[in-house]
């Protein structure tokens, strides 16, 4: 650890704890950690509650895509398939792809990345956790009591107009699910002021800004965001539950108000939000393909301003969601010329990515595919962009299936195939289990094709004119719904597959080595699974964090075990000989 | 005769539906624009770094070459993708305007969306609610409102679509350009019989709209067609009434209920009421909660909005007889 770690006149142990016990021996019962300060529990924990999330979610949405399958009722009437969809969007949304990559493997890999004990507030941080759950219990609470019907959008006034007041909207259970929105944006500011602090506070020595990962570099940006436009978030669905609730007229023309103003407001947090969900699956893309590369992304600094550029960028495009919704035709043209923006630097991103390939040594193990099949989706995603941010053509494709399938290329095509890539990768250094590697590549196989049979067809779906949020449908789209439907169960097999296989591995997995992939990043520097602070000894850092010419090979080479770099199995025997 | 128009053959092709009217070019155009410019940058992309994942697979005794600075290449995908982005933008933004402005002397039409139908007011005063009959040729400027919820106009054919607004009004403009039939859909969520607030359009060749013109808000059937019973079924369904009280106010639709109350074989009984009292369910009833709906309201459906509907005296009659005709 020459090259990345302490010289002995840097090293203070921590009191009271043995570098030697990682810190899932650290201490043990469910009740240590309930109460733990360690922020790879609180990770791990958000982890299990975002998969639950995301199961619950994707169970809607199996639901919905089987609803479809035929014309008229298949399966449940309008206002069941209404929840579902509903249902479906506000998990996905609130519960699972916003936390998702910054509060679990953010949490778990921040403060390693950055050579610290922990985050700059730990207890903050187990806050954090705990408003997330208790958000969550206002929206299984709005479960129970008979869902949303409203999209994951609560537009106005239909959201707010109750009729048992003699209003004219939605008769679900809307205010607990906004309140449970309304929570959980506390938990994702707290989260995103922490991260800041301790990126500008925590730093080891010699860890300086240019030689942050970009994954740092990308949860920083995203915190930005979480910290700036959440608040506007809580502010709308604080203003929707009065009108609602109290009938203080906001939002319902009924009552003075103007339903127009609850989109300006609701998007000026959504749309940052949804860079709050793509950002960080950029910043686990950059990681794995460096290191399954080895080599530093081409345009390292270029990646992390483009970053902060998304998070910035991300507040001035809202209109954009409202080219139809009765905007004047001179802020219609201003927000089309501010979306295409955008697409600086997403461009910029996927360029570096690829030429981060030219000239590498490329080894596609399942991380990559993971990290490979985002590039290749959210190159999709991000061109049929495009087609929205292109005022005409906005106007045939707005609120249509093309919009699903845009959205979906972007936040499952990106940001689920980030995670996925992301858990892959990280999963045996925060478990300390080799997971099977070729179920694993089955499982993204599997993934990979079903997505793209249910997503593909959708974008056919909606140029030829197919509204979305439809519970019914006209005859002419029978058969691109049943591929849809068809694609739905493909993917839910492919991440069954993925899921079992990750769970198998923590009772049959072989233990991991320290560093499994070979990566010169600070994290693989320390043992696996990390000691309770996270270094046995404070590290120093004397090089970047991707410069593989200068890393030495006990860094790079212990437990390398790339099935297709068979040599150096024998140096690393060799070099457990010497050890 | 009116309504018999042959379907006429359309340009079409596997991702647009056929194109009615003159805003759909310029949206045809700028759509084969983007979709080749977005095909060739995928093939690219892909095509890079597959070639690449081939080229600089792992090997034995092979290095990556340590990555140095292109600043040159970072400014060129920089620049250039600007540049591209400019001429997108141009091109989006000025089929837009050219769509969005008015031709002069452009025949107006209101049209009002309420859950779940679409109303269209001629420049007559007539309202047909369920079906919009327009001319070739002829431009029109459609003036769109709300009478509860978000709503939003979409016709796939004309490429156009805007949303209408409660306590605003918003608009659309276009020339019918082919003769044939076109969809209205609702496109902006709004409740339970969201995918069902559909309506046609019939552009009519000028001598069948002539003719149209002569008929609106008559019943235009043969005489037995126009008998009251038969004449309020067809305004029945045209008024989406099945929508909220099932077929034939059979209170099911598909199998569940529906969103308003049972309307077959009411009439001539006492009705229960959310007030706690009754009413008998005669002429004036029934008249009543079609153009107030909301005066009388039958226990159980005190949370259900039914919009109020403005209908001629004779049409009233119809819908009347045929409500007494529902056994």
């Amino acid at each position: 650890m020459a090259a990345i770690t302490t010289s002995p006149d840097h090293v203070h142990g921590h009191e009271n704890v043995d570098p030697n016990v990682s810190y899932l021996e650290a201490s043990k019962g469910i009740g240590n950690w309930l109460v733990t300060l360690d922020h790879k529990r609180i990770g791990v924990m958000y982890l299990i509650s975002v998969a639950i999330a995301f199961a619950l979610g994707g169970v809607f949405a199996l639901l919905v895509r089987a609803e479809l399958f035929t014309q008229g009722k298949t399966l449940m009437d309008a206002n069941t398939y209404n929840k579902m969809f509903s249902l479906h969007g506000v998990v996905m949304v609130f519960l699972f792809i916003i936390p998702s990559i910054p509060a679990a493997l953010g949490n778990i890999m921040l403060p390693i990345q950055l050579g610290t004990k922990d985050v700059a507030f730990p207890r903050l941080n187990l806050l954090s956790l705990y408003v997330y759950v208790f958000g969550a219990c206002f929206g299984v609470y709005s479960m129970i009591n008979g869902g949303v019907d409203t999209g994951w959008t609560f537009y106005t006034p239909y959201s707010s107009s109750d009729p048992a007041h003699g209003g004219i909207g939605s008769a679900s259970s809307v205010i607990p699910m906004t309140l449970a929105a309304f929570i959980m944006g506390f938990s994702s500011i707290l989260t995103g002021v922490n991260f800041i602090a301790t990126v500008h506070k925590m730093r080891a020595p010699g860890l300086t800004w240019r030689r942050l990962t970009l994954f740092t570099w990308a949860l920083y940006a995203t915190s930005i965001i979480q910290v700036l436009a959440t608040p506007v978030l809580a502010i709308t669905l604080l203003l929707l539950t009065m009108e609602r609730f109290l009938g203080l007229g906001i939002f319902d023309p009924r009552l003075g108000g103007d339903p127009v103003l609850y989109q300006h407001f609701f998007w000026f947090y959504s749309h940052p939000a949804v860079y709050i969900m793509i950002v960080p699956g950029m910043g686990v893309v950059s990681e794995i393909i460096a290191t399954f590369s080895r080599r530093e992304p081409v345009g390292y600094m270029a990646i992390a301003v483009s970053s902060l550029g998304l998070a910035l960028l991300g507040f001035l495009v809202w209109g954009h969601h409202l080219f139809v919704a009765g905007m004047s035709e001179y802020a219609t043209m201003v927000f089309s010329a501010l979306t295409f923006l955008v697409a600086i630097p997403s461009g910029v991103k996927v360029f570096n990515w690829v030429a981060t390939l030219y000239k590498g040594s490329i080894s596609l193990q399942s991380p990559m595919l993971w990290a490979l099949s985002f590039l290749f989706l959210f190159t999709i995603g991000g061109l049929t962009g495009l087609f929205l941010g292109m005022l005409a053509v906005d106007v045939h494709l707005h609120d249509t299936y093309f919009v699903v399938a845009h959205f979906h290329y972007v936040m499952v095509g990106g940001t689920v195939m980030g995670f996925m890539g992301g858990l892959h990768y990280w999963w045996p250094k925060f478990t300390g289990k080799m997971y099977a590697e070729g179920p694993a590549r089955l499982g993204w196989f599997v993934v990979f094709v079903g997505f793209n049979l249910t997503f593909l067809v959708q974008f056919v779906l909606g140029s030829r004119g197919m509204p979305r949020r439809y519970y019914d449908y006209l005859p002419q789209y029978e058969l691109l719904h049943q591929i849809s439907t068809v694609g739905s169960w493909v993917l839910g097999l492919g991440f069954l597959i993925v899921g079992v296989n990750l769970l198998q591995s923590l009772s049959k997995g072989k233990p991991a080595p320290r560093n499994p992939w070979g990566s010169a990043a600070l994290e693989w520097m320390t043992p696996t699974p990390p000691p309770l602070y996270n270094f046995v000894r404070d590290p120093v850092l004397t090089r970047g964090q991707y410069d593989y010419h200068l890393a030495s090979d006990d860094e790079l080479y212990d437990g390398f075990d790339d099935p297709m770099f068979p040599s150096r199995r024998g140096h690393l025997a060799e070099g457990k000989a010497h050890g | 005769m009116i309504g018999m128009v042959a379907i006429q053959p359309q340009r079409s092709n596997w991702q647009l539906p056929p194109a009615m009217s003159d805003t759909a070019a310029p949206v045809d155009s700028t759509y084969s624009f983007i979709f080749w410019f977005s095909v060739v940058f995928t093939v690219l992309i892909t095509g890079l770094m597959i070639r690449f994942l081939v080229k600089y697979r792992r090997r034995e005794g092979v290095k990556a070459e340590p990555t140095g600075h292109f600043n040159r290449l970072e400014i060129a995908w920089t620049v250039l993708p600007t540049l591209f982005i400019g001429v997108l933008f141009h091109v989006g933004f000025s089929a837009y305007i050219r769509n969005a402005t008015a031709a002069e002397g452009a025949t107006e039409i209101r049209v009002r969306g309420k859950k779940w139908n679409w109303e269209f007011e001629y420049p007559s005063g007539d309202r047909v609610p369920g079906e919009l009959t327009l001319e070739k040729g002829r431009p029109y400027k459609l003036i769109l409102s709300s009478e509860d919820v978000l709503h939003s106009f979409f016709v796939p054919e004309f490429r156009l679509k805007r949303d209408a607004v409660p306590g605003q009004y918003s608009f659309i403009t276009f020339t019918p350009t082919v003769a044939g039939n076109a969809q209205v859909l609702c496109a902006e969520f709004c409740g339970t019989s969201h995918s069902a607030m559909l309506a046609s359009v019939k552009v009519l060749e000028p001598n069948d709209y002539q003719e149209f013109v002569k008929t609106l808000g008559k019943c235009t059937g043969t005489p037995e067609e126009c008998r009251p019973e038969k004449w309020g079924e067809s305004l029945f369904v045209k008024n989406a009434c099945p929508t909220c009280h099932g077929a034939g106010g059979s209170g099911m639709l598909a199998g569940s209920k529906t969103p308003g109350p049972k309307l077959a074989g009411i009439y001539n009984t006492m009705q229960p009421l959310a007030t706690g009292t009754s009413v008998m369910a005669d002429e004036n009833y029934l008249r009543e909660s079609i153009l107030r709906p909301n005066a009388k309201i039958v226990a159980g459906y005190n949370t259900v909005q039914m919009p109020a509907f403005v209908l001629k005296d004779d049409q009233l009659d119809a819908i009347i007889a045929y409500l007494k005709s529902l056994k």
